[in-house]
């Protein structure tokens, strides 16, 4: 299922405008990272794709729905949204209601609904916390229940705001491995990060934004050693990849694996 | 004597089972600039609370130990005295901001209007912390209408304004961009050279090794290790206790085991990495 966006154009009501014409497609199936300076206009784009915001021009389809015609109830079945801060998004008494309460909305049956939890809270390792309150686990952890409560749902497309935000490596480690695992059912992975080591070592696509504009679009490898282009949106490559470019290796690295085969080679 | 001195710091939260801190010691002298380091859960925010009066006179509990900032007992002074010598700049902005105020001006106001400083002062004051900061073209935009970045500048502006003695951070710059973030580490050396002490809890392993100067490691609650940022930072019992190293470090180490690095001490930064991986 794909995204498609066309000229899509959004101002807030104090008149700032947030997104100033941006048209993408994003492909089912797609792990896509965007990255981009504080303010230029990520959460407000990717608020489209469910519906939380209506373009003020131009507009979002997801698969054959668009989002003007659609409500956000039943865009929720198709996108699932993880918050940037999870409090702004838990309500529940206990872990187990928490993440059950997105898939029983969607009228799935009993079975499927108690298949997709286990999986949700296995997935991310919650399975023994489920009869804690969420507000007595730690942020880390809480962040862990938003992640399940909405991977619960068995959206075809999920979006994570800032997932690594106060992350210690452990917990980076485990956010990784569930976009992995998503990727691997072919569900659309779109990722709003700061953290641009964790985006060139999981995502194969990279927008970069600015000023509520498209600066550049295309193969992780290809656009993340792009520096000076970068800089305009307050970017800067990877620790590796800057690394690679200071020694001049011939290509460009995105991780460990990489660079250490780059040097070998030189060597 | 240090300007910051914590004895044998144990404290519990009224609801836990566990202390949060176990007999934690740390000396921070005046100027000085110390980042702390941990996994989640390790207490690095429960200390920031120590440090800044709100363990244990805000959220209560049971604390043993003394805690001293410029020659005063937190255990012998409240609330209201602590704040004008310790400001802290939460980990989460939402959390911070007064929900009382319409414009970001009139927030970073907030705390100096308590305090009862004259207007004409606390003007120029909000205009010389939004400047240092960078923040000026915000100065009349709602604080929530912000994104999360420009929250945390604007968290940090409105600590900076107070001008404490005593700076504690709780990884402020954790939403923003990584050049936003340089800016801010800038903004921070610059105060801890003006004579301000400052205490930063830092996930960014590489803009530590640059502008701190001692690095603190905390687990469980307990101080592991602590010593120069290089030592501090690439120490094998960081990896082993599940702390988050630079990538240049974990490369570095990597490369060490394959003959391909040649040098025994490994680096943090770019220019250290770039440096030994020279041929």
């Amino acid at each position: 299922m794909n995204i498609e966006i066309k000229d899509l154009r959004f101002t807030y009501p104090t008149g700032l405008e947030a997104v100033s014409g941006i048209s993408l497609t994003l492909e089912a199936g797609e792990q896509v990272a965007i990255v981009g300076q504080n303010g230029a206009g990520k959460t407000t784009l990717v608020r489209h794709f469910n519906g939380l915001l209506q373009p003020t021009s131009g507009s979002v389809k997801i698969g054959d729905w668009d989002t003007k015609k659609t409500s956000v109830a039943k865009l929720a079945s198709r996108v699932g949204y993880v918050f940037q801060n999870p409090d702004e998004q838990l309500f529940s008494r206990d872990v187990l209601t928490e993440v059950t309460f997105g898939p029983r909305n969607l009228g799935y049956s009993k079975e499927k609904t108690d298949g997709l939890v286990e999986r949700a809270l296995a997935l991310t390792e919650l399975s023994d916390k489920t009869e804690t309150n969420p507000y007595d686990l730690s942020p880390t952890w809480r962040k862990m229940v938003a992640l399940a409560s909405i991977i619960a749902m068995d959206t075809p497309i999920v979006i994570f705001d800032e997932p690594t935000t106060g992350q210690d490596a452990v917990n980076v480690a485990r956010i990784a491995n569930v976009i992995a695992e998503l990727q691997k059912e072919g569900k659309t992975v779109i990722t709003i990060t700061h953290d641009i080591d964790f985006c060139a070592e999981n995502f194969e696509r990279v927008v970069a934004l600015s000023k509520g504009q498209v600066l550049l679009d295309g193969p992780a490898r290809e656009i993340l050693g792009q520096e000076e282009i970068l800089a305009q949106t307050y970017v800067e490559p990877p620790q590796l990849t800057r690394l690679g470019k200071r020694l001049r290796l011939k290509e460009t690295v995105r991780n460990q694996e990489e660079f250490l085969n780059a040097i070998a080679r030189r060597a | 004597m240090a300007f910051v001195n914590l004895q044998n710091v144990t404290y519990k939260y009224p609801l836990t089972k566990a202390p949060v801190l176990q007999n934690v010691n740390l000396q921070v002298d005046e100027g000085e600039f110390v980042s702390i380091v941990g996994p989640n859960g390790a207490g690095k925010s429960t200390l920031c609370y120590a440090l800044a009066g709100f363990v244990p006179h805000f959220f209560k509990g049971e604390i043993s130990g003394s805690i001293e900032v410029d020659g005063k007992e937190s255990s012998k002074s409240t609330l209201d005295e602590w704040v004008l010598n310790v400001g802290l700049a939460f980990q989460n902005p939402f959390n911070q901001i007064s929900g009382a105020k319409y414009t970001v001006f009139e927030e970073i106001a907030f705390g100096l209007e308590n305090i009862g400083v004259p207007r004409e002062e606390m003007k120029s004051r909000v205009e010389d912390a939004m400047a240092l900061t960078g923040i000026r073209d915000l100065a009349d935009r709602s604080p929530y209408s912000l994104s999360g970045g420009q929250q945390q500048r604007v968290a940090l502006t409105s600590i900076l304004v107070m001008r404490p003695k005593l700076l504690v951070l709780d990884e402020p710059t954790s939403q923003m961009d990584p050049i936003g973030t340089r800016e801010v580490f800038g903004t921070i050396r610059k105060m801890a050279e003006e004579g301000m002490t400052v205490v930063l809890v830092e996930h960014k392993m590489e803009w530590i090794a640059k502008f701190a100067d001692r690095v603190i490691a905390l687990k469980d609650g307990s101080v592991l290790l602590e010593g120069k940022p290089n030592e501090v930072l690439t120490s094998d019992l960081l990896v082993e206790n599940g702390f988050g190293i630079s990538r240049y470090t974990s490369t570095a180490r990597e490369a060490k085991k394959q003959g391909i690095w040649k040098k025994e001490s490994l680096p943090v930064t770019l220019d250290e990495a770039a440096e030994g991986f020279t041929k």
